[in-house]
């Protein structure tokens, strides 16, 4: 009976080992991505934020109607003029797949700041800087600055644009924020460059 | 049916044992020393408090231990984003005066590996520091020795809670030293590309509501090219 026991303890120990190897602590729920091609070989995405049932905060001095209730914001003359939004993404489908910061100000030392922060759990991070003036009169363009994980060495633009809701339907959202990413790969040049040196030659 | 009963018993204090080794593996100790600790170049530190009741706004899935604040923000309930908590906060200076903006993305990674002690979170920090500009941090961090050393015990503790003096570093990476890499925005850090860390400092835990006291520190390094200009930044 002990070498039952004994069996049973090297038994459960491997069972641990094994069930941590080879079962995933955490497993990300992944929506299917749903990219189209650009003719330029890059690559485009669609996110829609629906406006006001996606929103979670939207923060400054001054706002009555500041989102979530009771949200306190800092009142310091420092943070005056800086508005700070935060949503749920969605994609194509109108499926949940991230959240965003939108953070806007007027800043005498920066200049004008409008900038997006898009956070996908299972695929990384967009950092976007859009340019003020509007294009068309409808859409705010500015590049990507920074990508991580997924979207790491990416360049590439991003835009911004309000479509208001037509439909007649009772639940539908006031609009919604169209965001509209536009990326390529990095272009590596060591080699391109190389080339360009022996054709000088 | 003795020995079902034996092989049971053994199987279960298998298991023990096995979480046992896990927990006190002495190999997975994380290392407090800043990896920017030995740097020549110049630094500038953010603090923040990470306790959720602190921060402008605190939102998870809503069945985490930790609460969102405020009460009636809207919640990550939604799959992609269930493993996933967001953070707005204010962020301070190293004489406690309020100089930015910070919003913290944590999502729990896919990488993790309890069994090399990897309790593993990728995350986002957007910061805007009015008058200087706006920069993205991005880091994995690892929360296993926070794990080990204060929830866990907090756990056993008989008062369901956790008091002491706890300092450590959570960015393991993505750099190679196990730094954060920092990407300009706009304004005085426009193409700023720099390494970072951060470091929590926990006093209290309640395993009913999370961390009590703890306090939230990002340490940024100045790239050597922009040393110049982080003095007018610093000014």
């Amino acid at each position: 009976m002990i070498k039952t026991f004994i069996l049973g303890i090297l038994l459960g120990i491997v069972a641990v080992f094994a069930a941590l190897h080879f079962i995933p602590v955490v497993d990300q729920h992944r929506e299917a991505s749903i990219i189209s091609v650009t003719p330029n070989g890059g690559n485009r995405e669609t996110f829609h934020i629906n406006v006001p049932m996606d929103r979670i905060m939207i923060g400054a001095q001054g706002r009555e109607n500041a989102l979530p209730p009771g949200l306190e914001w800092p009142e310091h003359e420092r943070f005056a003029g800086i508005q700070a939004e935060l949503f749920k993404v969605r994609n194509s489908r109108d499926a949940v797949v991230g959240i965003a910061s939108r953070l806007a100000t007027n800043d005498e030392a920066v200049g004008s700041v409008i900038e997006w922060v898009l956070h996908l759990p299972a695929r990384g991070s967009l950092f976007v800087r859009l340019r003020p003036q509007t294009v068309d009169g409808t859409r705010r363009v500015g590049d990507i600055a920074a990508g991580t994980r997924e979207f790491n060495g990416l360049i590439g633009e991003m835009s911004e644009r309000w479509v208001a809701d037509t439909s007649d339907f009772d639940d539908a959202p006031a609009g919604r924020i169209e965001l509209v990413a536009s990326f390529v790969a990095e272009e590596d040049t060591s080699d391109t460059e190389g080339l360009i040196e022996v054709s000088a030659q | 049916m003795k020995y079902l009963l034996a092989l049971i018993l053994g199987v279960l204090t298998g298991v023990v044992v096995a979480c046992g080794i896990i927990y006190y593996n002495p190999f997975t100790s994380q290392s407090s020393l800043s990896p920017l600790a030995v740097s020549e170049r110049q630094q500038f530190t953010l603090n923040y408090s990470a306790v959720a009741t602190d921060s402008i706004v605190y939102t998870n899935d809503g069945e985490s231990r930790v609460h969102p604040h405020p009460v009636k923000v809207l919640q990550l309930w939604e799959a992609p984003i269930r493993l996933t908590n967001t953070m707005v906060t204010m962020l301070r200076d190293s004489r406690n005066e309020p100089v930015g903006l910070g919003v913290k993305f944590s999502s729990q990674s896919e990488r993790t590996r309890l069994l090399s002690g990897e309790a593993l979170v990728d995350s986002a920090w957007y910061i805007y520091l009015p008058g200087q500009g706006s920069m993205l941090i991005e880091q994995t961090e690892n929360y296993w020795t926070y794990l080990r050393e204060i929830v866990i015990p907090a756990h056993w503790s008989s008062g369901d809670s956790w008091r002491g003096n706890w300092h450590g570093m959570l960015t393991r990476g993505p750099g190679a030293l196990g730094t954060a890499f920092v990407y300009g925005g706009s304004g005085a850090f426009e193409g700023f590309e720099a390494e970072a860390i951060e470091t929590i400092t926990a006093r209290a835990y309640d395993t009913e509501i999370g961390p009590v006291a703890m306090d939230g520190q990002l340490t940024i390094e100045y790239p050597a090219a922009d040393d110049l200009a982080a003095d007018a930044v610093t000014d």
